[in-house]
């Protein structure tokens, strides 16, 4: 069997395959926040908190109303998101015109609300997600078996970072909102309805949380907790990246993800801290980040 | 003045009279020890306005040296406390080295990240006893003189490092170094351009801070015997913040008050309502930022701005 550093070689691929879907969720996540932060200069802690709604909405749904995985794909990201611009609309509003902090501040308060809510409903353990029939098994690749769900999360993430990237980078819709970033009352004097934009956009940004959270109900167990540790790491991640930055939220997330995976085979205990170190060298290296402009 | 002075003397003879009223000695200590973190946290999201997300590292990662050195090496109450206070020290200073290099929000975005770390250590690493933490710690004696074993000594003890920190606080804010911070505070860029080395102020009040709280962290685990994961993790980081804000950032004595307020509501409301506790945390957290930003002590002192001195 052919071995990298005495590893066997399926056990590398396996991890940077896993690393890679972690990566697909940082993405996901820091995309969200990217573009959260970029219009509205919002760092949203809640953003875990609706990324573990958006798992609990698939396993609600499937325990208890009978939505299959397809269809939670497509309702959960739009009721984590209608949840999304209510708060946005009763609280973040009224907190633009102040301090930065304080919106951090309020959607930390806002996780620990959703967490103790789940929590108090559902207890702390950890409830598992079938993967649905279509993706159950996996593609035999000869050097090793890739379970085709996974594989799936990888170009599901991908496609959605694509979109929204199109979405922004070269639509109308995507020109006034990055004008809207610029100077927000100046676009509002051309007749566009500012406010709206930016209640849409936070609801976009959680939505897609949630959408990362569906795509990894059946891959993690769903539990109330399962997003706190994950913003930490995705935070970590936008930092690395230059807050901001679309193009380098994808990328720091998904490279990051392989990164974890590899110090998985070569230094297991390193695993879950790597990414805070990457981030401490790319401060001391880069304070904007890698792709951030001052 | 005369107010203040009024004030503080209500507190002092509370304080020194409170073992005395029938209230269970630990729990006035446990307020006295969340109090002091609360304080140190303040000295820098107060007068520095800088937003530590992180600063459970300190006070957690100095209660674990304290614990390990008293029940496995045996140290001395004070020497083990030291230890502690060193160790927070060290990494207020490389944290604070890190971070000082951004604003605002990355600046607390970083320091959560860099905390994080730290409670990962603490998570794998032997000596803190891992997902159990740890446990027995006896309270031993200053140099073999006095014994802490007895709760009212303890607390006299503890209450004398609380007055003998927040005496200190005081002294840090009006002295020239503090002036400077507040000067950083109201207008950074004006700050460098009168020639200050900004980065060394932030940094040197980031240290005060983070060692503070260590000190207030090797208490805590004297005084309850254990240290667990929650006293390095992010949600004792995020409680800290809480205590400041409600009672109110950038006063002396809006701290105090928050601490007091949010250990009793956790310690009363824990019996009666079990998980949802974080819930009313959380919503005390948005009617706190979205209502009285200034917090209690600030709200007050704002509406007798003329009548009454600075707390």
């Amino acid at each position: 069997m052919t071995t990298v550093f005495g590893v066997p070689l399926p056990a590398i691929l396996g991890q940077l395959m896993l690393g890679l879907v972690n990566g697909s969720f940082y993405a996901l996540l820091s995309l969200g926040l990217a573009v959260i932060f970029g219009l509205m200069g919002v760092v949203n802690f809640a953003h875990g908190a609706f990324y573990m709604l958006g798992a609990f909405a698939a396993y609600v749904g499937l325990q208890f109303l009978g939505v299959n995985y397809w269809c939670a794909l497509i309702l959960a990201p739009l009721a984590v998101g209608l949840l999304g611009i209510v708060v946005e609309r009763l609280f973040l509003r009224h907190l633009y015109q102040l301090d930065p902090l304080y919106g951090l501040l309020l959607t930390f308060g806002i996780a620990l609300i959703i967490e103790g809510v789940m929590r108090g409903l559902f207890g702390a353990s950890g409830k598992s997600y079938p993967v649905p029939a279509l993706l159950q098994g996996g593609f035999n690749l000869g050097f090793m078996v890739l379970p085709i769900y996974r594989a799936w999360v990888v170009l599901a993430s991908l496609t959605v970072c694509g979109i929204t990237w199109f979405l922004i980078e070269r639509t109308r819709l995507g020109a006034t909102l990055r004008a809207a970033t610029e100077n927000a009352r100046l676009v509002q004097a051309f007749g566009i309805n500012v406010p709206l934009l930016v209640m849409s956009t936070y609801g976009a940004g959680v939505a897609l949380a949630a959408l990362a959270g569906v795509l990894a109900a059946p891959v993690v167990q769903v539990s109330p907790l399962m997003g706190s540790s994950l913003v930490i790491v995705v935070f970590a991640v936008v930092v690395i990246g230059g807050m901001g930055s679309i193009l380098g939220a994808v990328v720091s997330g998904l490279v990051l993800g392989l990164i974890e995976g590899l110090t998985k085979v070569v230094y297991p205990e390193a695993s879950n801290i790597v990414v805070f170190i990457i981030m401490a060298v790319v401060l001391i290296w880069r304070p904007t980040g890698l792709f951030g402009k001052e | 003045m005369r107010a203040q002075i009024a004030v503080y003397a209500v507190l002092a003879i509370l304080a020194l009279a409170a073992p005395f009223l029938g209230l269970y000695p630990v729990f006035l200590m446990k307020l006295l020890c969340f109090a002091m973190f609360a304080c140190a946290f303040n000295l820098l999201l107060g007068y520095t306005k800088m937003l530590s997300f992180g600063h459970a590292a300190y006070f957690g990662s100095s209660a674990y040296v304290t614990g390990w050195l008293v029940t496995a090496r045996g140290w001395g109450t004070i020497e083990a406390i030291l230890a502690g206070v060193a160790l927070a020290t060290l990494l207020g200073l490389v944290i604070g080295a890190i971070a000082v290099r951004r604003q605002g929000i990355y600046f607390a975005m970083i320091t959560l990240a860099l905390s994080q770390l730290v409670f990962f250590i603490c998570l794998q690493a032997q000596f803190t006893g891992g997902e159990n933490g740890l446990q027995g710690i006896s309270r031993g004696s200053i140099f073999g003189i006095i014994g802490l074993g007895a709760d009212r000594t303890m607390y006299y003890f503890v209450l004398a490092v609380f007055v003998a920190v927040y005496l200190l606080i005081r002294r840090i804010v009006h002295s020239p170094f503090g002036q400077v911070l507040k000067a950083i505070r109201a207008n950074e860029p004006r700050a460098v351009s009168l020639g200050y080395k900004v980065d060394r102020y932030k940094l040197l009040a980031f240290v005060l801070s983070a060692s503070l709280a260590g000190l207030a962290g090797s208490l805590k685990a004297l005084v309850l015997g254990f240290v667990t994961l929650s006293d390095v993790s992010q949600g004792t980081s995020g409680e800290v913040i809480l205590m400041t804000l409600l009672g109110g950032s950038g006063t002396f004595l809006g701290p105090v008050v928050g601490a007091n307020v949010v250990v009793a509501l956790q310690e009363y409301l824990s019996d009666v309502v079990g998980a949802w506790v974080s819930v009313i945390i959380g919503a005390i957290f948005v009617i706190c930022v979205m209502t009285f930003r200034r917090g209690f002590v600030g709200e007050i002192e704002g509406r007798f701005a003329r009548g009454a001195g600075k707390l």
